[in-house]
């Protein structure tokens, strides 16, 4: 196991390599530079401070410099921020999003099982058609304009909520729900086809035949069974919902960093451009790992590691 | 083994979620959020307690909750360059000289001034009851240091060189590292006398001095800090009205009174909350659930609210216009951009497309910026309006053209932003330029950067362009049309006018009723005579204010609203 995991983790470390390679050549690619008065500087001005920063060198030159300092953990300081070291501005805003994500996947996960499994027990009746609504309408209705009306109805008009901003456990009730809907219908989907298959199968019939109980032949043979595609899909959706979503982010006015990404792209500062796309290319690459760790734990069957025959 | 494996995944699932609610409360959750703070002083003070809505109830608690729409950049005085920093450095810091009612200049940490003869030095005798929020004087040396660091080339600083060079002596030079920074024209007689030596008389130079890049430092302070001056709330010295007590990026900002500020007596407010919030419906829903007392509203939301007492527009003195690149055959010829100025409806421009209380541009030069130094007179009423929306007129001035360039059909291809108002204008404008006949538009929609870049190297027809100024003089706005000007890129060169501004700037700089003249001369040459732009309309913005907030000045520059004065009158 051990050996199979160091063998994983030298992996990691080249994709991450290859991800910075990337994505810094195509960054070099944006037209403009992140001096925040470029439509008031002079062409001359604008040569001084870009020699300042180092922007003046070949593209490969800085290139090396940009990997030199990674190599020694150092992913530069922000241009929008003066200053301000990349490192410190994703720690900021991270917690935010990860509490915030990290709930909506537990809740909506939990509830998007039981709906689907109570689809699937009785399929066809009126509570599967009733839980594969809900599913659709998770799916369907985009989240602004969920959050919207959460935070229009919940907060403004009953008052149970506050409307927006961040600080207490109370705040982050509304968005949660929001991000939830999503896990909830993937979760409902994949639990209910899942859940029908299983209980189909011989080996349940075989259960059934040799008198174990509904309940038992449903969580102890079914729902472990069903897991397994589920575990797959949650994988890239927990990367999805931990590292921030732009959208819920500003409604509930958020301080995290799903937004950030996206104004460092426009205002060209590469710093953190690259801080966060590597940040979220080790999260994902983490937690595939995880993953796979865990299917081990639900299937015996598959076994991770050869050298352990 | 099947039980133990379980378990595991279990213990597993519960650690995992423990470990991440840990790092996401770890600064957050530390003391409550916006609400709650105001709650607790609420019942302090008047036992006012509930939403801040409630009406008729007398409280003294001077307390104003506000939203800005984006974190603080940076609170170090030579690195700002956005609204949003130069707003909290314009609260917390007080400049020789600061921006009062009706942009009138008042004497800040400066008590007075004198100019030399030939306006070339001037000299400011400062307060001696000035203090940093850590007790030190504000002294003449506190200026001197800042100045030579904002110009000086390893700062980095890009407003600096913009604002410093050409206006005050050696900064061109020092700024290119071509001279050492003591060098530049910026020198303390004594503690509380500052000498400034300028590179020509600048006749605006008094309202430079209330610009956020001529902020002075404490020089022990800075160095001390290092790289971390100005990124947290301890690391900012205060010597304003207010000062910073916490920071939480990207969260919000307080600014408590500042009790040593050496007019404290006529600051109101104990405290400042702001929260940053970039959705303007989520703005709505908190100004109308009272958790804040102003929103900035836009489009839709200004319909919405519309004859609310509470809806109040400000305008702005920023300036928008279709830039004609005259290097193109068809928009080099004179008579086809002034065809283009007058086919555009700006007064449907403004009232459905924007809708938010901006202003038909008429001019280079916006409304309520620049008066008369005599009469006192709006330079927009004096020269009038020098475009107007005529369609025939329009229609006959692009036959011409087209006569005289033998053509029949022309292609047109307008750069638009990305942003959604930007989508819709672009759209209108397209409407409104292709009823000259013959003309067809392309609106090429891009991104920011990539409309600057394409700008710099004139590769664009028609495009939606602004600007912003960066003192109160007439110069700011016509001085960038000369020929080879840095951000003229129109191709515009026109001897006659570049001798105008010349003139205004080196002969009649000491004689402001014959500069305002010249200006006013420069005006109509550009615009009516050469129509080098199509003036579209001047920003303004709408936002909701609590009744109960008054005396917040707005400001034309530099941060946009004074908090000095405010104060909350719940009577």
């Amino acid at each position: 196991m051990a050996r199979y995991i160091t063998k994983r983790l030298i992996y990691m470390l080249l994709t991450l390599i290859i991800i910075a390679t990337f994505s810094f050549f195509l960054m070099k690619m944006l037209p403009g530079t992140p001096l925040t008065m470029e439509d008031k500087l002079s062409e001359a001005q604008k040569e001084i401070i870009l020699e300042k920063y180092g922007l003046n060198d070949p593209v490969p030159i800085q290139y090396l410099k940009y990997m030199g300092g990674l190599a020694v953990g150092d992913l530069g300081i922000s241009f929008q921020f003066d200053n301000r070291e990349v490192t410190d501005i994703i720690m900021d805003r991270i917690g935010p999003s990860m509490q915030l994500g990290a709930q909506a996947l537990i809740i909506g996960t939990i509830i998007g099982m039981l709906l689907g499994l109570v689809a699937a027990i009785y399929h066809n009746g009126f509570l599967d058609y009733s839980s594969t609504f809900v599913a659709v309408i998770g799916k369907s209705i985009p989240s602004f304009i969920f959050a919207g009306l959460l935070q229009y109805f919940i907060a403004l008009k009953l008052g149970w909520f506050p409307v927006a901003l961040w600080g207490t456990w109370q705040h982050t009730v509304l968005p949660t729900v929001a991000l939830a809907m999503f896990p909830i219908a993937i979760a409902a989907r994949f639990m209910r086809t899942e859940m029908l298959e299983v209980l189909g199968s011989d080996f349940i019939q075989t259960a059934r035949a040799k008198g174990v109980n509904k309940f038992g032949v449903v969580f102890k043979h079914g729902v472990r069974n069903a897991l397994i595609p589920l575990v797959t899909v949650m994988g890239p959706l927990a990367v999805a919902l931990m590292t921030g979503t732009l959208v819920i982010e500003k409604i509930f006015a958020v301080p995290g960093i799903g937004e950030q990404f996206v104004t460092s792209i426009t205002t060209n500062d590469f710093p953190i451009i690259m801080g966060t796309t590597l940040f979220f290319s080790f999260f994902f690459i983490f937690i595939i790992l995880v993953i796979d760790l865990l299917y081990g734990l639900i299937d015996p069957r598959i076994r991770l590691a050869e050298g352990e025959k | 083994m099947r039980k133990t494996n379980w378990l595991l995944l279990g213990l597993a699932l519960v650690l995992s979620m423990f470990l991440v609610a840990c790092s996401g409360g770890g600064d957050n959750n530390a003391d409550g959020g916006n609400s709650e703070g105001n709650t607790e002083e609420k019942n302090e003070s008047e036992g006012n307690e509930g939403s801040e809505g409630a009406e008729g109830e007398p409280s003294g608690e001077q307390v104003l909750n506000i939203t800005d729409s984006a974190e603080i950049p940076t609170m170090d005085p030579s690195m700002a360059t956005d609204a949003v920093a130069f707003q909290w450095l314009g609260s917390t810091m007080d400049g020789l000289y600061r921006l009062g009612e009706n942009a009138k200049l008042e004497p800040a940490i400066a008590k007075s001034h004198e100019q030399s003869e030939d306006a070339l030095t001037w000299t400011f005798k400062l307060r001696e009851d000035a203090t940093w929020e850590n007790g030190d004087p504000v002294t003449a040396h506190d200026f001197v240091y800042a100045w030579q660091r904002a110009v000086n080339p390893d700062t980095g600083s890009e407003y600096g060189p913009y604002m410093m060079n050409g206006v005050i002596k050696n900064a061109e030079a020092i700024s290119k590292g071509e001279m050492p920074v003591d060098k530049l024209g910026v020198t303390a007689e004594d503690d509380y006398t500052l000498k400034v030596e300028l590179e020509k008389p600048i006749p605006y130079f008094l309202s430079l001095t209330a610009f956020g890049t001529f902020l002075p430092l404490n020089q022990d302070f800075v160095e001390k800090q290092g790289d971390k001056f100005a990124l947290e709330a301890d690391t900012i010295l205060a010597n304003g009205p207010f000062k910073m007590t916490e920071w939480k990026h990207e969260e919000g900002w307080t600014l408590e009174k500042n009790k040593d500020y050496w007019d404290a007596e006529n600051v109101n407010l104990e405290k400042i909350n702001v929260k940053v919030v970039k959705e303007t419906s989520t703005r709505v829903n908190l100004y109308d659930s009272g958790e804040i007392d102003a929103a900035a509203l836009s489009g839709e939301f200004v319909q919405q609210k519309a004859g609310s007492e509470e809806l109040k527009t400000e305008e702005e003195p920023v300036l928008f216009y279709l830039k004609m690149n005259q290097q193109h055959e068809v928009l080099g010829n004179v008579n086809a951009r002034k065809a283009i100025q007058s086919v555009i409806n700006r007064e449907d421009l403004v009232n459905v497309i924007l809708a938010n209380g901006s202003l038909p541009a008429v001019g280079d030069i916006p409304q309520n910026f620049a008066k008369h130094p005599e009469s006192g007179k709006d330079f927009r009423e004096i020269n009038g309006p020098l475009v107007e929306h005529n369609v025939e007129k329009a229609q006959e001035h692009w036959k011409k053209a087209l006569e005289e360039l033998g053509k029949d059909k022309v292609e047109l291809e307008l750069l638009g932003g990305d942003s959604e108002v930007a989508k819709e204008m672009d759209a209108y404008l397209k409407n409104q330029l292709e009823q000259l006949e013959g003309l067809t538009v392309n609106v090429k929609p891009v991104p920011f950067k990539e409309r600057l870049r394409l700008d710099t190297e004139m590769e664009y027809e028609l495009q939606n362009s602004g600007w912003g100024p960066d003192y109160i003089d007439p110069n700011t706005f016509l001085n960038m049309w000369v020929t080879d000007g840095g951000n003229n890129k129109t191709g515009y060169s026109n001897e006659e006018y570049d001798a105008l501004i010349e003139k205004a700037n080196n002969e009649l700089a000491l004689e402001p009723v014959k500069r305002f003249e010249t200006f006013l001369e420069a005006e109509k040459m550009l615009i009516k005579e050469d129509a080098v732009l199509a003036p579209l309309y001047q920003r303004a913005v709408a936002k909701l204010w609590k009744p109960y907030v008054k005396g917040v000045i707005t400001n034309p520059m530099g941060p946009d609203y004074t908090y000095k004065y405010a104060y909350i009158d719940k009577e």
